[in-house]
């Protein structure tokens, strides 16, 4: 039997022998090789990145159970990005707390790994192989500092409910299977092609978009994520909010738009409906929030909710929407995080909004960083959020979703009102005490993600080529 | 054209470079503040002397859209594309003729954080001239909404005691009716392929979609107007802003309603624009009656103006929708008169609130036997809001009148009693803090107008009256494209009733 073509599968697998070698590695000598694992880690998802762009055209192999295309590329890079940013913000503020050990790279890594299979996932087994992968690596990260009932909890939520959806996930995978007598994307494409689909096949659709609802913290299956956002450390909390939530919604589109283009009419009314509540949730739930990082929870539950939008149209161009969606939602939430991890005085790190008053005038710079990320999300032009929802709102108006679009825009003037508060807390009320300086691997993130947010406002137009060329290859 | 960009991208780039370098400066608290006053004023008169050079070049005989200039920006459909006509070329000159006055105004009232200060007006004269020459129903957006975020913060940081209030109420208010004007342009985009504004208006949307575009336009442009009954956010913004912050919203953000119903609603949705006239008449004559009577009744007064600027701007949608040469040549008249009385009468107002911190109508009284200069000038703003013949003010509301007594006499009449209404509450707050003693202890001491409030107040009185005296140097600027559009409008009815007979 000959081996299947390794080459497109060639940065994960990098990735999984760095990862490997880095267990050895911290075996050998313990605590004292954290620095250098994560500089292996840094170096490991540079040479991923390199080779992910050099990659073109579309070529599948493992009996095409696994699929690179340009979509796939795009979200490897928002994820290697996203990973990239999350050993940057972790590194110093973890070790300031006493809960550095050595693996955390190592399962970054790990994670990283997974969410790379799931994105080029072209069977339910491969993707439920990758998604467990990441899975798991995240469950250890959440509870990381261990110590802490918090952050335990956090870990142990996660799990739970982790653990359900994936199972979630597998019976609707398996009743799949059973209808269409087959696991490959392309295969149950082919099946479902002809005619209406089954009850059987729509049950499966339905548990499947349960699980992967989860993964993104779409609502009704968003609980976790205030919890895990609160309990789990700061950094680790921007990492669940960044590389995660690209790698999940890759797997969402892929699964939808790949496995069930005979089943729009279907899965469209679901996605509808989760995309409506998670807006409408988001935007209502985070007003009465005080902690930042429950308010930027379920300002990613809102975003998602945005973010499918663009899928529930079901076209090249609402796919497009997502791709640009999700690139400048990484690059505000990795900025909002950024600015929270720097919200440090005392010693201690403080979490309340109230805390950020009058920083316009302690810190200008970090005070208009984070101004442009909160205009952003509310989608204010010129910001780089407003290219986001206006190219998922574009896609859904040419669906003829009126509905979907009118209640969206709504939700997003609440939106707004949120992130308006942060912008008067830092802007309109009277200054407290400045934050301790920061570390440089925070700042470095807030800077190149602010740049990035400032440069996609005034130029959107790469962005939105690439994420046009990207979503054509699943059509 | 310099570098392949022409003179109106000049005009977005000036207040920009002014504000990078206030920005750049260093040093001590002081020394920032007068270089960021002096460069921020420097920045604006530079941006009016370039506005002027762009009028010398403007052609008021043509109907169509010049000194068009084309970047490549998002796609091959919505593009950077600038442009002025007869319709937005009068806003441009008064945005940038009004801003150093706005600057001037704010010389010594604003003392904390003067640098962010500057650098907010001028993102923001940037943000205002780019919606009247945007030529892209995107780009158009981008900067309609855009102005959004300097007023937020302009309002919320140097305003007065229920800023934060006011500031949420105008930002969440203007953003939920733009937001259906974005849903809008989105459908419009998909129906003619293009955000290209030339190509819009020469494009014909079925009747039944132009109802909901048009309505999904209103939305956004009446709560920016404001209209009756989405006018609420208007008198609180005032009230807190400070004085120049209420000059730039009464003088030119109002004013991106008007011209958004003359841009794009009247030529784009016409059957839907014909439809919705009397709809559109009876917001306007209830807002002229009833905002000018809740005017005399208010005591403090910036809220008195606040309402008065409702009153006014019906008048303008009123003639709007006449759609009628004298209707819509009046319509313009008013939006530009109005934008250079009631910044004046704001400013007035900010004069003596430096001195004297509050815009009570009641802590005043006797005025004019301390400030007779002050006097004249405010009774001359005054006349010119009641619409005094020999002042700007006139000619709009007779005109908008004129095309309304064409359009609906009874419309016509109800409007005029407003007229009249207007000269009450205007006079009776002008009896109650310029006449009678002056009694009060703390006006004793208050001093008549120094050399800057008199160089700010001068050029507008003058313009105030060489208006009323000759209207027709800025008639003359907008009658080739309202010709046009009257000319496009019942072309388009008369092909709508052509085809609907044809259907039976």
């Amino acid at each position: 039997m000959a081996l299947p073509a390794l080459g497109p599968a060639l940065p994960e697998i990098i990735l999984a022998l760095g990862a490997i070698v880095m267990v050895l590695v911290g075996a050998i000598r313990g605590e004292r090789a954290t620095r250098l694992l994560e500089g292996g880690a840094l170096a490991l998802f540079a040479l991923a990145l390199v080779l992910v762009l050099s990659g073109t055209g579309k070529v599948t192999t493992f009996n095409d159970g696994f699929i690179v295309d340009s979509f796939a590329r795009f979200f490897k890079v928002l994820t290697l990005l996203g990973a990239a940013a999350a050993i940057l913000l972790s590194a110093d503020s973890l070790r300031r707390d006493g809960s550095m050990r050595f693996e955390f790279p190592i399962l970054i890594v790990l994670s990283t790994v997974g969410m790379m299979m799931m994105i080029s996932a072209n069977d339910l087994i491969s993707l439920y192989v990758g998604l467990e992968l990441q899975s798991l690596a995240l469950y250890v990260v959440a509870a990381f500092d261990r110590d802490n009932p918090k952050s335990t909890e956090a870990g142990l939520k996660y799990f739970v409910l982790g653990a359900l959806s994936s199972g979630m996930l597998l019976y609707g995978a398996s009743l799949t299977y059973g209808f269409t007598g087959t696991v490959t994307y392309p295969g149950i494409a082919a099946a479902v092609q002809h005619g209406h689909p089954g009850i059987g096949l729509i049950f499966g659709i339905v548990f499947i978009a349960a699980g992967v609802a989860f993964k993104i913290s779409a609502v009704p299956f968003h609980m976790w994520t205030p919890d895990v956002y609160e309990g789990a450390p700061t950094p680790v909390a921007a990492f669940f909010a960044s590389a995660p939530k690209m790698a999940a919604m890759a797997m969402v589109v892929r699964i939808f738009v790949g496995a069930f283009p005979g089943a729009l009419h279907e899965w469209q009314q679901i996605v509808i409906f989760i995309a409506i509540a998670s807006m409408a949730l988001g935007a209502f739930a985070a007003i009465g929030q005080s902690n930042i990082k429950r308010l930027l929870a379920y300002s990613s539950i809102a975003n998602m909710g945005y973010a499918l939008v663009g899928l529930a149209a079901g076209t090249a161009s609402g796919v497009q929407g997502v791709l640009v969606y999700m690139a400048i939602y990484l690059a505000t939430t990795l900025g909002a995080f950024a600015c929270v991890l720097l919200m440090r005085r005392d010693g201690k790190a403080v979490e309340d909004i109230s805390e950020l008053a009058g920083l316009s005038r302690t810190n200008p710079w970090m005070a208009f960083a984070l101004s442009m990320m909160m205009f952003s999300l509310a989608g204010i032009p010129p910001l780089a959020g407003f290219w986001a929802k206006f190219y998922v709102f574009l896609a859904a108006i040419d669906a003829k979703l009126y509905v979907l679009a009118v209640i969206g825009v709504v939700t997003s003037v609440v939106g707004a009102y949120y992130y308006l508060r942060l912008v008067k807390v830092m802007y309109f009320d009277d200054a407290k005490p400045a934050f301790e300086k920061g570390d440089i691997g925070v700042r470095a993130v807030l800077l190149v993600s602010a740049l990035f947010v400032l440069a996609l406002s005034l130029l959107p137009a790469p962005l939105l080529n690439s994420a046009g060329a990207a979503a054509k290859s699943l059509f | 054209m310099m570098f392949g960009f022409g003179i109106l991208t000049g005009l977005l780039i000036l207040p920009l470079v002014g504000a990078a370098f206030i920005l750049a400066q260093r040093g001590d608290e002081a020394s920032v503040n007068s270089n960021a006053r002096y460069a921020a004023l420097a920045a604006t008169v530079a941006t009016f002397v370039l506005a002027c050079v762009a009028w010398a070049q403007f052609d008021p005989a043509s109907p169509g859209f010049q000194m068009v200039e084309t970047h490549a920006w998002v796609s091959d459909a919505i593009r950077f594309k600038l442009g002025v006509d007869g319709f937005s070329f009068p806003f441009v000159v008064l945005t940038a003729f009004l801003m150093p006055f706005c600057i001037l105004a704010s010389w010594t009232s604003i003392t904390k954080r003067v640098r962010e200060y500057m650098v907010a007006f001028l993102i923001l004269e940037t943000l205002m001239i780019g919606v009247f020459v945007a030529l892209d129903l995107v780009l158009f957006y981008l900067f309609f909404e855009g102005g959004l975020i300097p007023m937020f913060l302009i309002i919320g940081i140097w305003g007065g005691k229920r800023r934060v209030y006011a500031s949420y109420k105008f930002f969440l208010y203007t953003l939920l009716g733009s937001v259906l004007l974005l849903l809008a342009l989105m459908a419009m985009y998909w129906h003619a392929g293009t955000t290209d504004i030339p190509t819009l208006l020469a494009h014909k949307f079925p009747s039944g979609m132009q109802t909901w575009l048009w309505l999904a336009f209103f939305a956004s442009f009446a709560v920016k107007m404001p209209m009756w009954p989405v006018h609420t956010w208007l008198p609180d913004a005032h009230v807190e802003a400070p004085t120049a912050g209420s000059v730039v919203l009464a003088a030119i953000m109002l004013k991106m309603g008007g011209y958004g119903f003359i841009r794009f609603s009247i030529p784009m949705f016409p059957e839907a624009s014909e439809y919705f006239a009397s709809f559109v008449f009876a917001l306007s004559v209830i807002a002229i009656v009833y905002t000018s009577l809740v005017a005399l009744m208010q005591e403090d007064i910036k809220k008195l103006i606040a309402y008065s600027s409702v009153a006014h701007m019906g008048f303008v949608t009123m003639g709007l929708f006449t759609l009628t040469t004298q209707g819509i040549q009046g319509a313009m008249f008013q939006m530009v008169s109005h934008g250079l009385v009631s910044g004046a009468l704001f400013l007035c107002v900010g004069v003596i609130y430096d001195r004297m911190h509050t815009r009570e109508i009641a802590a005043y009284g006797g005025l004019v036997n301390r400030m007779p200069v002050y006097a004249v000038i405010f009774m001359i703003f005054t006349m010119a809001n009641v619409g005094l013949p020999g002042t700007a003010g006139f000619v709009g509301e007779f005109l908008t009148l004129m095309g309304a007594f064409k359009a609906n006499p009874w419309v016509a009449f109800i409007a005029c009693s407003g007229v009249i209404l207007s000269a009450a509450y205007a006079l009776w707050l002008y009896r109650r803090v310029m006449f009678g003693e002056l009694v009060k202890p703390e006006l004793k001491t208050i001093l008549d107008l120094n050399p800057r409030e008199m160089v700010i107040l001068a050029p507008l009185v003058v313009l105030t009256i060489w208006y009323g005296i000759r209207p027709g140097t800025i008639l003359d600027a907008f009658a080739a494209p309202t010709e046009a559009l009257i000319k496009n409008y019942q072309a388009a009815l008369t092909a709508a009733k052509t085809a609907m007979l044809a259907v039976q």
